[in-house]
């Protein structure tokens, strides 16, 4: 009988077999055998057999590395201690096979050889080594360019989109915004300083591949301000059928253009006579519909930069929340100093103001965006709401009498 | 150790590890196409193109798989490769007459080539019980089940718009699942266990209060006692506690099981972001297949394939025909735990006479 006759049951079917995958690391690796047996045990027993807590990591980091004990080390004693290293991803995630075979090769000789391509914050995740190979792994990799990335109350490791390496919707250059934003503070990702953890993630447009509104505290959405780029003659052979919709990516082979684009046009800004599409861009909100459908046809303009949002993140503690609008545009050229000085008042006010384990996200609500946006530098802008309150308790501050005094208005007279 | 101790470095810079093609347009990319599911082709402003062959992976890998990754970059794209922000894999190359061969090669090896377009894509998920200390269920083990069921959406443009799944495998949501087509999410439904003896040696009592957001932790009343109570009733199983503090798990092997939360989406196309909303309360959690889930997201799915307009994202669907037409065509029972009870819950509720019987 199998040692592992559940798990067994995960290398049929179409899709790659992680557990085909472990079982042939497992030959070469008795921790990777225990590991593959202690999972069975949880198939089994439904429950994880991993112990909480412990605290590792290299000399001077306080992040990076998460410890991880089996509360079954009698049984596998080759997980008794398995901890996983968190290794900080290029941009983009891409990678030449000179460098993946050397990471391979350093994680076969400290660890255990499994590992994430990639885990949710974007870094390569390590699963699985012992105290003492931790410092030794962590400088074999540095010295072949590699650092590790952030865990526990620290900046995480920023993530990309691949922007301008691959893609003609990109606003602005998501790849280098992600590795500057990574280098400036190197400090804050590797010695947690913070109330809880910070991430920025950086899309190059609004289709938002990485997620950037649901998993950053600080979301950097590239978008363009002035007109849509349109091929008229591309647009005609949309309608007639000669290019397919989404590039052929769609389960339809020929674009209604009034009914699949116009009509669907969440502002109604555009209009077609059979053979010129006009948009009124003054009035485009920049949903990408239009564009995501005739990506032969249609360009975003060539005004570009970045919608800074801030504030995502997952349920705990108050419930989910994502990311809203802080400063509708900003450029982002190389060195991202605008996008540095905001991010460095932003983590300043937080960490001096919120309580432990608090998302910046949070701690705007609780102290409110007024209170935010004046101790950051912000104006208030239409674009940071959905609609006005409803309620009629706003407050006014000294301030606000000391403007009117000197001639402020509320509307025009 | 002998040489020199290296910190703070930072990641490696990218350029290094981007394909001539790409270094030479960068930036200066004009359009793109999907000639076939699985298979892009980004051209130039120069007129040069370029080849993407994206190939389903699972996220849990080991060197060897990384080492056969190579193999076939080495041989097709001159050594470069990438991964996608949804752990597919991506061959790049920008010789078109090695498509074929490579897609052939990525085949041999029993690896699925697809996932753009109007597909399934691969399953962001969590570590689960390979790895993680609070999971209420596998992941890996689960992703691989629904990806078995739903295969042939992964190689097939032939839903009304991309469908994205995703797996948490409990409340901290390091998937971060909350904005899914589909999202998978193992979920506790018993209040912690306190551990009276270990609690005082490892947890600190008014970090362990303050980390309930109901508040249904207070101190023990018994003062002799150095350790802290739960108002179960007031428990929503969030975890956060245990976190704090590792004397108070709230493991159940039998009542803790899946959450489905449907209807989520990031991209600003159309409509703006979406958050996922309670589709299936709880489903079992039933190793190594998970049959329940498998069926549920399959009902989900193609309900939803078979109902929805062109280009409708599965959360737009639901908002058009209405959350109450949804669970009646899914077959999804309403109760309670539909309604919630949290914090903002009044914006869930409805003022309308905008329903339908």
């Amino acid at each position: 009988m199998s040692d592992t006759p559940m798990l067994d049951q995960l290398e049929t079917g179409p899709w790659p077999s992680f557990v085909k995958d472990l079982k042939r690391k497992a030959a070469q690796k008795p921790q990777v055998k225990d590991l593959l047996g202690q999972l069975e045990r949880s198939y089994r027993d439904k429950i994880t057999h991993w112990k909480h807590g412990g605290i590792v990591g290299v000399l001077g980091y306080g992040s990076g590395i998460i410890g991880r004990y089996s509360d079954l080390p009698d049984e596998f004693p080759g997980l008794e201690h398995f901890h996983t290293m968190r290794i900080n991803h290029p941009s983009g995630w891409f990678y030449t096979t000179e460098a993946l075979r050397m990471l391979c090769d350093i994680w076969d000789q400290y660890g255990s050889g499994v590992l994430n391509m990639h885990g949710s914050t974007g870094d390569i995740i390590f699963l699985g080594t012992t105290t003492d190979n931790l410092e030794p792994c962590f400088q074999a990799l540095a010295h072949k360019g590699f650092d590790i990335g952030g865990s526990g109350s620290a900046m995480r490791s920023p993530s990309c989109c691949c922007g301008p390496a691959r893609c003609e919707w990109s606003c602005y250059d998501t790849m280098e915004a992600c590795y500057d934003i990574t280098q400036e503070f190197q400090f804050e990702l590797h010695r947690p300083g913070f109330p809880y953890k910070f991430k920025f993630k950086f899309s190059g447009c609004p289709n938002d591949c990485v997620a950037a509104v649901a998993r950053a505290d600080c979301s950097v959405i590239g978008v363009w301000k002035d007109d849509i780029r349109i091929d008229q003659a591309a647009v005609k052979a949309y309608a007639g059928g000669e290019l397919k919709p989404k590039g052929g990516g769609a389960h339809v082979d020929k674009l209604d253009i009034q009914k699949d684009v116009v009509d669907l046009c969440p502002t109604q800004c555009m209009s077609w006579d059979g053979s010129t599409l006009k948009i009124n861009d003054r009035e485009c909100n920049h949903c990408m519909h239009c564009i995501n459908l005739m990506p032969q046809a249609l360009r975003p303009g060539t005004e570009k930069g970045a919608t800074i949002l801030l504030g995502s993140h997952a349920p705990i503690l108050e419930g989910a929340q994502m990311s809203w609008v802080i400063v509708p545009f900003m450029e982002m050229e190389k060195p991202f100093d605008e996008l540095k000085e905001l991010g460095a008042n932003i983590m300043e006010w937080w960490t001096e103001n919120g309580k432990n384990r608090e998302r910046v996200g949070e701690l705007i609500l609780r102290l409110g965006m007024r209170e935010f946006c004046k101790a950051v530098g912000l104006d208030p802008v239409p674009q940071s709401i959905k609609w006005p309150r409803c309620n009629p308790f706003f407050f006014w501050h000294a301030e606000d009498f000391e403007a009117e005094a000197e001639g402020k208005t509320y509307i025009k007279l | 150790m002998a040489e020199e101790r290296i910190t703070d470095i930072g990641p490696p810079h990218y350029e290094q590890f981007l394909p001539p093609v790409i270094k030479a347009n960068y930036g200066k990319w004009k359009y793109h196409e999907i000639p076939q599911p699985g298979v892009l082709k980004h051209v130039g402003e120069s007129g040069d193109e370029l080849y993407t062959v994206r190939c389903g992976a699972g996220r849990l890998l080991t060197t060897d798989y990384v080492r056969e990754v190579c193999d076939i970059a080495d041989k097709f794209c001159d050594g470069y490769v990438r991964w996608t922000s949804r752990n597919n894999i991506e061959f790049l190359t920008n010789k078109k007459e090695n498509v074929e061969p490579l897609i052939a090669a990525i085949k041999a090896q029993g690896w699925p080539v697809g996932g753009t377009g109007h597909a399934v894509t691969s399953i962001v998920h969590t570590q689960g019980w390979i790895h993680c200390h609070t999971p209420a269920i596998d992941a890996s083990g689960i992703v691989k089940s629904v990806m078995d069921d739903l295969f042939e959406y992964f190689g097939h443009h032939t839903l009304p718009a991309q469908v994205r799944i995703s797996l948490a495998c409990c409340l901290n949501m390091c998937g971060a699942v909350h904005c899914s087509d589909i999202a998978i999410l193992g979920i506790h439904r018993t209040a912690p266990k306190i551990f009276h003896d270990k609690l005082r040696h490892l947890c600190e009592i008014p970090t362990t209060i303050a980390s309930c957001p109901t508040g249904a932790i207070r101190p023990h009343p018994d003062k002799s006692i150095k350790s802290v109570v739960v108002n179960e009733e007031r428990c929503m199983y969030c975890g956060n506690c245990y976190t704090m503090c590792p004397a108070m798990p709230l493991f159940d092997p039998d009542k803790g099981g899946v959450a489905l939360l449907i209807g989520g989406k990031v991209s600003n196309a159309k409509h703006p972001p979406m958050f996922s909303r309670l589709g299936v309360p709880y489903l079992p959690n039933n190793p190594p297949r998970w049959p329940e889930v498998v069926q549920a997201i399959r009902k989900i799915l193609t309900t939803y394939a078979e109902n929805a307009k062109k280009w409708e994202r599965l959360g737009e669907w639901v908002q058009r025909i209405g959350w109450n037409r949804f669970f009646e065509m899914c077959e999804i029972p309403f109760t309670f735990q539909h309604i919630d009870d949290y914090k903002w819950a009044y914006d869930t509720y409805n003022t309308s006479m905008h329903f339908k019987f």
